[in-house]
This record gives structure tokens, sequence and C-alpha cells, in this order.
């Protein structure tokens, strides 16, 4: 493990004392034990503890410290430091409204995200144990359950910077189609119904940035792709 | 009142027909290449021989048709995302639609004096 000096350009503001935000350029000496973008974040922590951002997990399972890192979403947590070019660039997601450095008001987000109803709905009397699945019907829940909701798909996507109020996002639509597919889901037909819509899923245009971006290897793009199939078995 | 809107249920049908027409645009494009290429010389003759037949009439009105609907859904959601204020998004529509439609008859027009 060898020291080296890392320099940071962090984007700063805090709303009770900065007219507009700014870049601050920082460096820290990292000793090697810093294998992390997370690690040398808390450092720089201890050394400006003005310095604010989200984390807690620190293994990729909660999403909070989602970021702009080098002009690309990712989690923190996740980011390997030596991968990382120097300066590393670090900036809030964006589209969302800052709240102060690199914490933004996710609730644009979280709406659209309920507005999904991400939920089971089965209106059948619930079985003594469980709600059993074919593991063949299981498998198709892969890759749509582990979603960590840490926004940097749906932040990453200009649909969503243009219409945060009306397009789901592909965070919110990844979510859709896991209920979708669910075969213990009894709610097709109105989850249909509640997407056919020229903002809430059609926004969608396939660029893939959600895909690119995505820290869990998720494809929204997928999942986007077969809500709009399932609506065209319905319809033709 | 100023609350978001959403829930027109449509678009389903935009989409699937924007990728229709792109496929019959793709088609017609080689049927035209084909017939473009094979013509010889390049004269006013020759060129109006290949639009002539039937055939070549109805797949290039057809190709318009395509592309005009496809300019249609592509302009309109170019709207929806940078024109905000419905009036104004309302008379866009319109004039493009109109412009559009008109487009698909004048091309009709110039296919059938040949």
């Amino acid at each position: 493990m060898t020291a080296r000096t890392v320099e940071f350009s962090i984007y700063r503001f805090d709303p009770d004392r900065d007219e507009k935000p700014y870049m601050q350029s920082i460096s820290i000496e990292l000793d090697g034990t810093e294998r992390k973008l997370l690690d040398a974040l808390v450092k720089l922590k201890d050394k400006d503890d003005s310095l604010s951002f989200r984390r807690s997990c620190r293994e990729g399972v909660c999403g909070s410290d989602a970021m702009n890192i080098n002009g690309k979403n990712g989690l923190a947590c996740l980011t390997d430091m030596k991968d990382l070019q120097s300066p590393v660039v670090l900036r809030p997601l964006p589209g969302l409204p800052v709240v102060r450095d690199l914490i933004v008001d996710m609730t644009q987000f979280f709406k659209q995200y309920h507005s999904i109803k991400p939920y089971l709905i089965n209106n059948e009397h619930p079985p003594e144990r469980e709600r059993l699945q074919s593991p063949e019907d299981r498998e198709e829940l892969n890759g749509l359950y582990e979603c960590i909701l840490c926004a940097c798909c749906s932040t990453s996507c200009p649909s969503f910077w243009w219409n945060p109020d009306k397009f789901v996002g592909p965070a919110g639509l990844l979510a859709a189609y896991r209920f979708i597919a669910d075969t213990r889901d009894q709610a097709t037909s109105e989850r249909l119904d509640n997407l056919e819509d020229p903002y809430r899923l059609f926004r969608c245009h396939t660029i893939m940035n959600c895909v690119d971006v995505c820290p869990k290897g998720l494809n929204p793009t997928r999942a986007i792709g077969k809500i709009k199939d399932m609506m065209v078995r319905r319809a033709v | 009142m100023n609350r978001v809107v959403v829930g027109a249920h449509y678009g389903l049908k935009d989409w699937l027909g924007q990728r229709i027409t792109a496929v019959v645009m793709a088609v017609y494009t080689l049927i035209f290449a084909v017939g473009a290429l094979s013509m010889g010389e390049l004269n006013y003759e020759n060129w109006r021989g290949l639009f002539a037949g039937g055939f070549m009439r109805f797949a290039t009105f057809l190709f318009f048709a395509s592309l005009m609907y496809h300019a249609w859904v592509g302009v309109r959601d170019i709207y929806m995302d940078y024109i905000k204020p419905t009036g104004v998004r309302v008379v866009l529509h319109a004039v493009t639609l109109l412009a559009l439609i008109g487009y698909l008859g004048w091309a009709a027009q110039v296919l059938w004096r040949l």
C-alpha cells in the first residue's frame, strides 16, 4: 500500500450560507487503505467537516451514497479509488433539487416509485403459510427485485430530467414490471392501465443510460420493453 | 389549479406505429436503392420510369405516409419535452399535423402527376 495525494473537485452548496453553488478543490493524502471512494470521502469529511453526503451501509445495499462521479452516476461505496481519474469530480445526482452539497431531495423520485403501487396486490384469502410460486415463475423476478432505489438510473435519464413529475423513470418502471411479472399479483391489468400513458411509460426512448449506470447491474430498459410487449399482447 | 395531470391512456399505438413505420421506410429504402441502381443513366426519362409502375407508386406513397406518421410522433415527443404551456402546444400540434397532412397530399400529387 503506497501513500498518494488525490485531488478532488467537489460541488458545494449550503443554502443558508452560499448564494450559489461552487466547486471546491481539495486534496487529501490517502495511505492506500482507502479502497473505495466512500473511504476517501469519510477521510475528506475529517478534514472539512462541513462537507455533506449521505451514506449508511457502505457496501452497496442501502443506496444512500449515489452521486455523480467523474460525470457518471454511481455509488461511492462501490467505486474503486484506483479506477478514478484525478481530479475526482463529485457532483450531486443530476436533475433533483440539491439540499446541500452532495445531498439531493429525492421526493420526486419516490413519488414516482409509489405511483406504481410497489406492493403485491392479491385480494384472495391469504393462505396458511405463504403464496407459492414455481421456480420458473420466481426466475422472472431475478434482475428486478434487487433494485436498491439509489436513483442513479432515473437521474441519468434525460426523459426524467425533463418530466420528473410525469415520467415514472427507469427505477419506477423496473419496480412496476417486478409486480407485473409476479404471478402472485392480481392487478396486472390495472398496472398496465396505470402505465399506458404518453408520459408515464412512453417517455422512455430506449437510450439505455439507466443500464449504463446501474450499480447493481440491472436492466430497466429490458423491463420497460417487457411492459410494452405485454401492452401489445393485450391490445392486438 | 396546478396539479400534475397524467393518465391520457394512449401511447401504445404511437409507439408501435413508429416502429412499424420505421420498418416500412427501411424496406422501401432497399427497394428504392435497387431500383435507382438498376435505372441506368440518371436522366428525367429514367427517373420518371422508376416511378411509373403501380407498385412503385404505391410503395413510394406508403413510404411518405410512414414518414409523416413517424415524424408526427417524433415531433410531438419533442414538444412534450420542451414546450410546457398547453396553449402553445395545441397550436404547435395543429400546425405540425396540418403541415404533415399537406405534405402527404403534395407527395401523392407529385407521384400521380409523373
